[in-house]
């Protein structure tokens, strides 16, 4: 992308901006158009030099300055932004109406508003030819969980939780200070200050057991920064083992439901992959669970581990009594 | 000094919308500054296609044609109700929705896109607050390889042929589908359209899609029936799990948890020396649950039903021949 592809955008919205917020801060221009206060100077010098052919005095756009505002005297005939793309319309019409279809997330009724607005000021109809659906499934004590978070995120209360660890297959309980809800691909989540781990955490909802709202106040500490979901919830992390799996066809939704890397087809539905993994005992869970559909060529701690765990397994289950 | 390139084009858009009559190429020359930069006729013209491309690109409604008849040469000029964004006013809760719908995405396709729409609702003098606060934030990502392409054959009525592996995985299959919509559900993206070898409508998850995507024939041949329910087609074609019937479980004391935290504890029972809970449990995910339940090795084993535990020795003994078989070749 060249920086005049986002620079010209910023410059022809620019001028209708300021003209509806006479003797707006520029600190809140900058803001608002997501670029530093001094960039933002330099777009406001360059539109000074812009106008109508003639050029003259009374022919170029006219800003005053007074302190640190801004004010446009002359537009010089640009009074409104240019339409939104079909792009840009389909970004926010699609979005808006998966907020809708979605119970609970907004008033859906503003939402339907938002969108019929948008498409009449837009004038387009056309099918954006993408449709998100942001309902999950979900068990009924979930929903219960999750309404007493929310009830603790509003009302800005520390939250007494009782969490399932996967990784270590362990429950402890914890205090927490909520940020805010999220619904990452397909999964609810609360991101917390977890005061026993010192650091911002995602709780998965389905594995939250109990929840109690506290009468203390959320107190975050202030430098808190909240999880970067660009890159997906869990991108690779280096420090983690690294285990190589060959998964028989029937395995093959290891590979779709945790983030795997250097995926090698080895034909017939066959694959070679790198997975990562923090525990031992999670990892050796998961393969152990996948019986003869999983092979592991690496590491050999992890394949000893599994034959210790199906041996024993096998030797105490002779041990019941016959039914 | 030259011109910068942003002032040129600004200037370029402030004239076009000025002026009533399609202005030529030669005029426009003349008239907006920096194009007396370039040196010759062929910079010149190199430099203004490059500036035509780019406004258009922008989605700046660019007109050609002539005023007059007289006129020899094709102009340019850009009308006004064309160019320009429609009245909107949106109240306080509408553009908390907008505020809230601009910052789903998490995707290279839309991201900057629901941006730039922002802006220029901005501009139009809607006050959208960034720091609007949600009882859920959703965030969708679309980082699936096969998006971008499925995305710009479905808006541009394009038939398309890619790889596809089904599962449980078999070898891959090429597909050639009129495609009408990549949809999302569950977190997950498929795509929905005409299956031309199956003569049927199919879904396909995006993640099964092997390599490229391959465009076949013209844009714009696509029919798109306008009454199929895409999310509601990919929701069909999905069956929500049965519970099953009861199942009675031994579980070793003060171990998986995972599983203790779903079952009901009924007794006690010592098994070959250790004391466990034995402890019933509605399974959810009948069809893993052999799986599942393998996974904690020794520290669970099945009761009943008996054809759960005879699955999950099955896994056992899989697990078995499957680490002490031979080195997998490639």
């Amino acid at each position: 992308m060249s920086a005049s592809s986002e620079r010209v955008p910023r410059l022809l919205a620019l001028v209708p901006y300021l003209l509806a917020r006479p003797g707006i801060p520029l600190r809140e221009v900058a803001a608002d158009f997501e670029v530093p206060e001094k960039q933002l100077r330099k777009d406001l010098e360059l539109l000074w030099m812009c106008g109508l052919p003639g050029y003259g005095p009374g022919d170029l756009i006219d800003l005053s300055f007074e302190g640190d505002t801004v004010t446009v005297g002359f537009d010089a005939g640009m009074s409104r932004p240019l339409r939104l793309t079909a792009a840009e319309a389909t970004s926010l019409l699609v979005a808006l109406r998966a907020l809708s279809d979605t119970p609970g997330m907004l008033d859906a009724e503003a939402v339907q508003r938002a969108v019929a607005k948008i498409e009449a000021a837009v004038g387009q109809a056309q099918p954006a030819g993408v449709t998100v659906g942001l309902a999950i499934r979900e068990a009924p004590e979930t929903a219960k969980v999750r309404d007493a978070l929310q009830d603790g995120v509003r009302r800005e209360r520390a939250l007494r939780l009782r969490y399932y660890t996967p990784s270590r297959d362990e429950i402890t309980d914890r205090v927490v200070d909520p940020l805010r809800m999220l619904l990452v691909e397909g999964y609810s989540y609360l991101e917390a200050w977890c005061r026993a781990a010192d650091g911002v955490r995602l709780f998965r909802l389905d594995r939250i057991d109990e929840v109690e709202v506290l009468d203390e106040p959320s107190a975050p500490p202030p430098h808190v920064r909240l999880t970067d979901t660009s890159e997906g919830l869990f991108p690779p992390d280096p420090s983690q083992r690294i285990a190589v799996l060959v998964l028989e066809p029937d395995a093959r939704w290891v590979s779709e439901y945790y983030p795997v890397e250097d995926v090698v087809e080895l034909g017939r539905g066959r694959a070679r992959v790198m997975m990562r993994y923090t525990d031992l005992s999670w990892m050796a869970r998961l393969t152990l669970g996948l019986g003869g559909d999983v092979h592991v060529e690496h590491p050999a701690e992890l394949a000893d581990e599994v034959v210790r765990q199906a041996t024993e397994a096998l030797r105490r289950a002779e041990h019941l009594p016959a039914t | 000094m030259s011109t910068p390139r942003a002032e040129r084009l600004v200037n370029l858009v402030l004239c076009l919308l000025s002026t009533r009559q399609f202005l030529s190429a030669e005029r426009i020359r003349g008239i907006v500054p920096g194009y007396a930069d370039a040196l010759s006729d062929e910079a010149f013209y190199r430099m203004f296609e490059r500036d035509k491309t780019e406004l258009r690109d922008l989605g700046v409604p660019l007109e050609t044609g002539r005023t007059g008849s007289f006129e020899t040469t094709d102009g340019y000029r850009i009308a006004r109700r064309d160019y320009e964004l429609g009245d909107i006013d949106l109240e306080p809760d509408e553009a908390a929705a907008v505020a809230l719908a601009a910052r789903l995405w998490d995707s290279p396709q839309f991201t900057g896109a629901a941006h730039g729409a922002l802006i220029k609702l901005r501009a139009a003098g809607v006050d959208v607050d960034q720091d609007v606060r949600a009882a859920v934030e959703p965030k969708v990502r679309t980082s699936e390889p096969a998006f971008p392409s499925l995305l710009a054959a479905v808006q541009a009525g394009q038939v398309v042929e890619f790889d596809y592996r089904r599962l449980p995985a078999t070898d891959v299959a090429t597909r050639t589908i009129e495609p009408w919509g990549v949809v999302a559900r569950r977190g997950r993206w498929y795509l929905v359209g005409h299956d031309r070898d199956r003569g049927a409508t199919r879904c396909f998850r995006l993640s099964r899609v092997v390599g490229e995507v391959r465009t076949v024939g013209k844009p714009g041949v696509v029919d798109r029936p306008v009454d199929v329910d895409l999310l509601s087609f990919v929701a069909t074609t999905q069956n929500d799990p049965q519970p099953s019937s009861p199942t009675r479980l031994w579980v070793a004391k003060g171990r998986a948890q995972g599983l203790r935290r779903r079952a009901d504890v009924v007794g006690e029972q010592l098994l070959d020396g250790e004391l466990g809970d034995l402890v019933e449990i509605e399974l959810r995910f009948p069809d893993s649950a052999a799986r599942w339940i393998a996974g904690f090795g020794p520290d669970v084993l099945v009761l009943e039903p008996e054809v759960l535990a005879k699955s999950v020795r099955e896994r056992l003994l899989g697990a078995l021949r499957s680490q002490r078989g031979a080195e997998v070749g490639s």
